[in-house]
């Protein structure tokens, strides 16, 4: 390690400790139903009233926004502004001009964040990601650039080629003119010590949500998924360090909390990485008898595996992460036939899962067409599974709950 | 009381030729396993065809299957088998046909056996769902499969980042695959030779839709220009039988010109041009002739198509540089229709509507197709806005026959029509017939 490296990463830790140069203003008392009711109304505010406190409490303060499922965050932290992750408008918002511009057969979320692009919610958000998921998502960036044309737009590709040399140089590339719209967004350099101390800042967040998933899989009576999924989506409105801060006070006083073992099953649940399914979705799923011990909501948390070193040149570590320890999706190629569905199994085997619960939003295309597929490699394994598929604004969950009810009795009764 | 038998199409000349091309290919396909040929089995847009060749490969395109099949109305059968087999009624047509098909024994729409391809090229051009049907179906060949990613033009431009991408896939990773399955050397001389084709026939292809600025337009440039566009756009770009059937082509729609003559439909010349229409979106295959009847019956040419741009845009200038052999595939990929970002289709389709003096632009949504389909509303009120002219908006699907409604469709053609015959009389206010 050269000096100047040493020097850095020492300066890095330095800030962590200290809290890094965002001063944390949590609203919640530290006990669990505080920390719950305050991530719940997060997640009920559609005007995104966090976003713009933070926005307006100094001034020249800039806003990103970003789609599912992943877009390296660290970038527009180092540029001094606020990742906002869009999620749609869940079932809470009426949807009356997004659907002027979608036939019936296209999923829900591109029309949702219309209608909260065409209402002014968005206003506060300076720029727009778009990242490359599917051809809906693909073709809303250029909606954007059509009905917001004062705004920063961007489609951000991804490599499907995974070669360092191939892949890697594209994305390092790509990654490299985001870092140079966003100095000229905000009027200064972002530096290669600047991109460093976010990844350092995003490897404490991603350490801190694996551990939630990690605590809610190894009791999941502790962590109800309702909980953890309000948790994680707090972290799509909040800055980084308070998302942080956040998931290690519920932590804390979720593991002295004494809450009721069920005779649940355990299952992972799969498909749910773009629209979001509604909240009830999940209650039912648990309701039904089913512990969620994983799942891939809001992957962007959690889609680089590994601490990504901030040693070294930054892009090109972002890159390597993305490359060689990334999480699997419906969106990512999998080049190796043998490895499809793998890290199902694996989830289903690390997790102690018994089963997996397939929830795609309908009209999704990759995440129904990828299904099959998947199915077909649990089946080998003998992995239990059920189907089904949601819109964001789904009301009725009784079939979904009698569904998962179903599932979970058969594993009871015949997976002995 | 037996069924009529529909009355036989009438065809021009290049479209008899042009159908005897496609069956020669599924006859090569169906030889394949007997004259030890290798396979390639690889989609439409941004397809490397002139590569290909350089390997001897017999060219097997997936769309092309189930576009055919659904012309023969077989493919309603093939959906459901993979409906069966778990796949979901909300996803693409064309994946469900192809994976039918197999299911079915993989015979292909003409009756005959289609090879175990020896390799998958995925050209991942425009469409996300190509990647995903290329994970499906290996699942089923269990063969090689080489994956091309072309990147998507989301600022409307081709950057010489994207652009060494995909050389650098090209050469470092497709080109070795290609050489190491089919045993061929690659040769870069012989891959110019077919560039050089290819370029001639996009001359003289550009020249043929163009010809449809002409009043009357010589030509129907969405019906009748998916038969011209079917040799370039599948396995004979770069051929010398392409060069040959594009220059016959350019002769018979020059001698049309002269002739002062329009299209030929299935029933004939189309007497009379009362309606010039531009449309976006791919056609339906499992009525086509009912679909264009629609249009001919009102006297509606249409005069430029998105949907013949889909294998490749030519008419912006771009051509096959056997110059720079490499770098011209990868900018070919790069800039096939749906490759393009919504701004971009925008200008091209406002373009059009402007330069081919038509009424107006009427989009054919496709339920299968999100890469088409999706924001395609946004792009009428856009196009209606900058050119003037009324739009329309009819939805159909591909190949499944259970989204065709004949009613609904005429019903809203015929709106639309009356629409522009009341607007170029001055009356009615601009709006959109959907």
């Amino acid at each position: 390690m050269t000096d100047k490296t040493q020097k850095t990463t020492a300066d890095i830790s330095a800030k962590l400790e200290t809290g890094n140069s965002s001063k944390t203003s949590l609203m919640y008392r530290k006990n669990l139903k505080d920390i719950v009711a305050y991530c719940q109304e997060l997640f009920d505010d559609l005007d995104f009233k966090a976003v713009k406190s933070w926005k307006e409490a100094k001034p020249g303060r800039k806003v990103i926004g970003y789609m599912p499922v992943y877009v390296p965050r660290e970038i527009i932290h180092a540029a001094g502004m606020l990742p906002v992750g869009i999620m749609g408008g869940g079932d809470q918002l009426e949807v009356i001009h997004g659907d002027a511009y979608y036939q019936s057969y296209i999923c829900r979320i591109p029309r949702s964040t219309i209608e909260l692009g065409v209402t002014g919610r968005l206003d506060v958000l300076d720029g727009m990601l778009f990242p490359s998921i599917c051809d809906v998502i693909r073709n809303l960036s250029g909606m954007w650039k059509l009905m917001f044309k004062d705004k920063y737009v961007r489609y951000f590709d991804v490599p499907q080629n995974y070669e360092d040399e191939i892949g890697g140089k594209f994305y390092i590339h790509e990654m490299q003119t985001l870092r140079d719209d966003f100095a000229k967004l905000v009027g200064h350099e972002i530096t290669d010590d600047d991109l460093r101390n976010s990844i350092a800042v995003y490897n404490e967040n991603r350490k801190a949500v694996e551990e939630l998933y990690a605590f809610r899989a190894k009791g999941p009576w502790k962590a109800p998924s309702t909980e953890v999924y309000l948790l994680v989506r707090a972290g799509m409105v909040l800055p980084v360090e308070e998302h942080t801060q956040l998931l290690k006070d519920y932590l804390e006083v979720a593991a002295v909390e004494d809450r009721p073992v069920r005779d649940n099953c355990r299952v992972v649940v799969s498909g749910v990485f773009c629209e979001q399914p509604p909240f009830n979705m999940i209650k039912s799923i648990e309701m039904a008898g089913c512990y969620i011990v994983d799942d891939d909501f809001m992957l962007v948390t959690r889609w680089l595996l590994q601490e990504v070193p901030i040693s070294g040149d930054p892009l090109e570590n972002l890159s390597k992460a993305f490359l060689h320890h990334s999480n699997d999706t419906a969106a990512k190629y999998e080049p190796d036939v043998d490895k499809k569905g793998k890290y199902l199994i694996d989830s289903v085997r690390d997790n102690s899962a018994e089963g997996i619960i397939f929830a795609g939003p309908s009209f999704c295309d990759p995440a129904l067409l990828d299904r099959p597929m998947l199915q077909n490699a649990l089946a080998a394994k003998d992995i239990p599974f059920t189907s089904f598929e949601y819109a964001e604004n789904s009301g009725q969950m009784q079939p979904i709950r009698e569904q998962a009810g179903t599932f979970a009795d058969s594993i009871k009764l015949w997976s002995a | 009381m037996p069924k009529k038998a529909p009355p036989t199409a009438i065809k021009e000349q290049s479209m008899e030729i042009q159908k005897s091309m496609i069956a020669d290919n599924f006859r090569q396909l169906y030889d394949a396993p007997k004259t030890d040929q290798k396979v390639v089995s690889t989609f439409v847009p941004g397809n490397l065809n002139e590569l290909l060749m350089c390997f001897d490969f017999a060219r097997n395109l997936p769309e092309i299957n189930a576009l055919q099949n659904a012309m023969r109305k077989r493919t309603g059968r093939m959906i459901m088998e993979a409906e069966r087999a778990g796949h979901s009624e909300d996803v693409c047509t064309y994946v469900k046909a192809d994976l039918g098909m197999m299911a079915q024994g993989n015979i292909g729409p003409t009756g005959e056996a289609l090879p175990t391809p020896d390799l998958l090229l995925l050209s991942y051009t425009g469409c996300f769902t190509f990647m995903k049907w290329f994970e499906l179906v290996r699942e089923q060949y269990k063969c090689e499969t080489a994956m091309l990613h072309v990147p998507y033009q989301g600022d409307g431009v081709i950057t010489p980042n994207m652009r060494e991408y995909v050389v650098k896939q090209l050469k470092e990773d497709i080109i070795p695959t290609l050489e190491r399955v089919s045993g061929v050397k690659f040769d870069i001389d012989r891959l110019r030779q077919y560039l050089r084709q290819s370029a001639k026939a996009e001359e003289d292809l550009v020249w043929v839709l163009q010809s449809a600025k002409n009043k009357p337009s010589p030509i129907d440039a969405y019906f009748g220009g998916v038969y011209y566009v079917g040799p370039i756009f599948s396995s004979f770009r770069g051929s010398e039988g392409a060069a040959e059937y594009y220059a016959m082509l350019r002769k018979e729609v020059e001698e049309r010109v002269r002739l002062g003559k329009g299209p030929v439909t299935p029933e004939g010349e189309m007497p009379e041009e009362k309606y010039r229409l531009v449309v976006e979106g791919p056609p339906n295959w499992t009525h086509f002739r009912e679909f264009w009847k629609m249009f001919y019956e009102e006297g509606a040419v249409v005069v430029a198509s998105s949907y013949t741009k889909v294998g490749g845009v030519y008419d912006f200038g771009f051509r096959h540089d056997p110059d720079n052999p490499i770098e011209t595939l990868a900018d070919y990929c790069l800039g096939c229709y749906t490759n393009l970002n919504l701004p971009h289709r925008a200008d091209m389709l406002s373009q059009y509507v402007e330069e081919y003096e038509a009424d107006g632009l009427l989009i054919n949504s496709i339920k299968s197709c999100n890469s088409f389909s999706a924001g395609q509303l946004l792009l009428l009120r856009e196009v209606e806005k900058r050119t003037g002219k009324p739009g329309a908006f009819i939805e159909t699907d591909l190949v499944d026959p259970r989204y065709f409604s004949a009613a609904n469709v005429k019903n809203r053609l015929e709106s639309y029509f009356q629409m522009i015959k009341q607007k170029r009389e001055g009356n009615a206010p601009l709006g959109a017939a959907a």
